[in-house]
């Protein structure tokens, strides 16, 4: 196959298009498993439930599939305030997070699947936008509204937790539970309280992103178990619970599949996000940056 | 009991129960028990690692589906026959299984699940893409015109198989449990730095364990090819066998072999008769339903339950 | 002169850009009993995890019996001697007190003393006597006393047969007369002839205890002898009351 310039940029536009959004996939699992070492394997189900909440309305009424996610985003909210509370009584407590906290996340994981092929089918769903067949076109290289806007939205949402983590007194609340929950204690905060409402907006992400999906792809019940090493293999790239390392490893991981993707075919692109997240294991557990 | 004696009662049961069957005209009851039988297989072996050692597994799929195309490869290359192929099977799954042990356990349980879920994926994905075994489009496996033992149908020999194959993983679970190895994964299951710290190797006994297990449940997979003589991607790497093989040793009790035993029969045969009047889709919605309601509510299944009804009455 | 049972030279220990321990040296004899002391956060069970083999010194170096132990597994320590009790008690939650036993019997004896398998019931049996829960011999470790767990703790790294045993304040939070009965336990182990590094805030005991006593200060090691010379040392005092 010819390499040519215009190959090679558009896999690295494609790429890092493709980061962007990524990172706003699994800014959530920072949270949640980098942060609060909660193992929310069922993360990817609230995304895929966020893209089809997003095809319902679009499909019905016509609205821009990622307006109506951030004003369903409440609604995420809660469902995560509430998800967090039961894993809390029944795992976190009893200190039994290990083997059973992993289960039942497994089964929300399932639950969530197989209820969305009951009521929607294994059909491929699509949205309609008005940027969705746009693409720009600048020196060869093509800029595909479908990944554009997304990826800006994208930037703004994963900045915008990064500075609510930094910048709020509760976002560094957050910050404190992940190393030192006496201190926490000692200063009068419920930590179980700042830990449940950092999860709900972990999901509340995924709600979100599940928008920026549909508008990428095409979204079917099982693609959600495709993404699970996806989401992982970013949060322990970029060195488990930084925002900006989970940016890092967003875009290289995007980098990663876009070129296999060109290269060898869009089939294998779930095999290189195992294959990253099981090399970083391997050989620099702590991430890119590195802790 | 011993270990030998109990293994020779569970051959003994075995067939006994492949021997009184065959009275049954109904050949629905055979595919039904084979499935069964899988279950009991599946989750036994699941357990090995999960409620014996305390660490998950989620890609049951995957070792079922290497048992499984295992044996259709030996069959497309050598038309080997089929305990040629079971014990090929066995062996690849227990060896995948090592393979990912060694690159995972080192690190904490909660990499090593997700791996094994992420395998899953990617496994399915070079099955579909590998031409030789039948991608997407599927293999077919020729069921011998003889049928040894002067069985009627094939089905009645892949039963029989699957009944031996059963009482195998029954007696390897509980040879186990019952030896030092098994307190140790105990150990390690309890409290694993504490079991390191008294002199347990956690790392060699945890990667013996995954390469049990995942032998087991691939050894569940090889006669897979044979029970409809042909195999195809989704169905060999079924959401079933991954939510099945937590949710039945979980309900039945994962402490002891038993308890996979107990969960796969109640809950298979549910399915089975299930199956019949709802679709699969709403069966799997039951199956995932009861595993959240038992690992919140009752995580020490039905075994947890008569262990606490036992201790009760002995006051 | 004989050799020292566990030399520690120049052990670093740093945890990103924090430094845990610095440049730490300290040597136990055999059948020696030591108290290390220090204020919370000095280091002390960095130290101790160090020299049990659960987290890796950057720098420097630890023998035991003339081996340099670098490398090894936590649990191939323990087989050679080297045992250690948690600060919080961490029981086989789903066993009874003499199964919890019976893990070390199985897995840290060594070659030449292993046991029968008919003897394992026995001797767990003899060490729980010594350590006074014989009569909870078969009830689940789970469900124990604060006082009956830090014995559990001392009895397993006892069933180790170590010839050193590291007690991580296991006397912390307990009340006069508990504190005397792990006391008496610790002590018993000197009738063996195994060395006892006593990690403890409860001076009395470690005063009553301890033949020498090591302090370490923010990851340093300032004061290292007779008890009651390094209890008057100005810099000790200082640490612990502050200026």
């Amino acid at each position: 196959m010819e390499v040519s310039w215009a190959l090679l940029a558009n896999a690295v536009i494609a790429g890092l298009l493709l980061g962007g959004f990524y990172a706003a996939m699994s800014v959530g699992i920072s949270i949640s498993f980098g942060m609060l070492d909660v193992v929310n394997i069922a993360h990817p189900a609230f995304i895929i439930l966020g893209s089809y909440i997003a095809y319902i309305v679009n499909d019905r009424f016509g609205y821009d599939p990622i307006v109506v996610s951030v004003a369903a985003s409440p609604l995420f909210f809660l469902l995560g305030m509430v998800l967090y509370r039961i894993y809390y009584i029944c795992f976190e407590r009893r200190g039994q997070e290990s083997l059973r906290g992993l289960a039942f996340f497994f089964g929300i994981l399932f639950i969530t699947e197989v209820a969305l092929v009951l009521i929607f089918g294994v059909d491929y769903r699509m949205v309609s936008t008005l940027y969705g067949d746009v693409t720009w076109r600048a020196g060869g290289v093509d800029f595909p509204m479908r990944l554009v806007v997304p990826f800006l939205v994208s930037m703004v949402m994963v900045v915008g937790v990064q500075l609510f983590l930094t910048r709020t007194f509760f976002g560094r609340a957050v910050l404190a539970v992940a190393q030192d929950q006496l201190a926490l204690r000692l200063m009068g905060v419920n930590p179980v309280r700042v830990k449940e409402l950092a999860f709900a907006l972990s999901i509340a992400t995924a709600g979100v992103a599940g928008a920026f999906l549909i508008v990428i792809q095409p979204v079917q019940p099982a693609i959600g178990r495709e993404f699970i090493g996806l989401v992982f293999a970013v949060c322990v790239l970029g060195g488990m619970g930084s925002i900006l390392g989970t940016l890092l490893g967003a875009f290289v991981l995007g980098l990663a599949e876009s070129f296999t993707s060109t290269f060898f075919g869009p089939s294998w692109a779930p095999a290189v996000s195992f294959g990253l997240l099981l090399a970083t294991l391997a050989f620099r557990p702590s991430g890119i940056l590195g802790r | 009991m011993s270990n030998k004696v109990f293994a020779a009662a569970a051959l003994a049961v075995a067939l006994a129960l492949a021997a009184v069957t065959q009275l049954i005209p109904n050949d629905y009851f055979f595919t039904a028990a084979y499935t069964v039988l899988l279950f009991v297989i599946l989750a036994t072996a699941w357990n090995i690692l999960g409620g014996y050692t305390g660490y998950v597994n989620f890609g049951s799929a995957a070792f079922f589906a290497i048992g499984a195309y295992t044996t259709v490869f030996f069959y497309n290359a050598f038309k080997a026959p089929l305990p040629v192929g079971i014990v090929a099977g066995t062996l690849v799954a227990g060896l995948a299984g090592l393979g990912l042990g060694y690159l995972t356990l080192r690190l904490r349980g909660v990499f090593f699940a997700i791996a094994s879920l992420a395998l899953a994926v990617v496994l399915y994905i070079f099955v579909v893409n590998w031409d030789y075994v039948g991608g997407a489009r599927g293999a077919y496996v020729l069921q011998p015109r003889e049928i040894p033992f002067g069985l009627p149908r094939y089905i009645h020999l892949i039963y029989a198989v699957q009944l031996v194959m059963a009482a195998i993983a029954l007696v390897v679970a509980r040879a186990i449990e019952h030896s030092t190895l098994g307190r140790g994964l105990a150990a390690i299951r309890d409290d694993e730095l504490a079991a390191e710290c008294s002199g347990v190797p956690t790392l060699k006994l945890k990667i013996f364990s995954t390469m049990v297990s995942c032998a087991l449940m691939g050894m569940a997979g090889t006669t897979f090819p044979y029970y409809l003589s042909y195999i195809e991607p989704s169905s060999a790497f079924s959401l079933s066998y991954a939510v099945n093989s937590i949710a039945m040793p979980l309900i039945g009790g994962m402490m002891s072999w038993m308890g996979p035993l107990i969960g796969a029969v109640l809950l298979g045969s549910v399915q089975q008769l299930v199956q019949v009047t709802v679709s699969s889709a709403w069966n799997l919605l039951i199956v995932g339903v009861l595993l959240v309601l038992f690992v919140t509510l009752a995580p020490n299944g039905i075994m947890g339950w008569v262990d606490a009804w036992r201790r009760r009455k002995g006051r | 002169m004989a050799a020292a049972l566990l030399e520690v030279e120049g052990v670093t220990k740093r945890f990103g850009g924090f430094t845990a321990l610095e440049s730490v040296d300290f040597v136990v004899q055999p059948g020696e009993r030591v108290g290390l002391i220090g204020p919370n956060g000095s280091g002390k069970s960095t130290l101790v995890n160090c020299i049990a083999g659960t987290l890796r010194n950057e720098e420097g170096s630890i023998r035991f019996e003339g081996q340099d132990i670098r490398g090894h597994a936590a649990h191939r320590r323990i087989r050679m001697g080297l045992a250690r009790s948690f600060q919080i008690p961490k029981p086989f939650a789903s066993m009874s007190v003499l199964d919890n036993l019976r893990v070390p019997l199985l897995y840290a004896a060594r070659k030449h003393e292993k046991l029968a398998a008919g003897r394992i019931v026995e001797e767990a049996m003899r060490i729980l006597g010594e350590v006074g829960l014989a009569g909870r011999a078969h009830a689940m470790s789970g469900g124990l006393t604060q006082v009956d767990m830090r014995k559990l703790e001392l009895a397993r790294a006892m069933a180790a047969k170590p010839k050193l045993l590291i007690s991580d304040e296991a006397m912390a939070g307990l009340s006069a007369s508990e504190v005397d009965d792990i006391l008496a336990l610790l002590f018993g182990l000197k009738d063996q002839g195994v060395a006892v590094i006593m990690i403890e805030h409860v001076m009395r005991a470690v005063m009553k205890f301890s033949e020498r006593i090591a302090v370490l200060v923010a990851g340093r090691k300032i004061a290292d002898g007779d008890p009651q010379v390094v209890v008057g040392n100005a810099d000790v005092i200082k640490a612990y009351l502050g200026e």
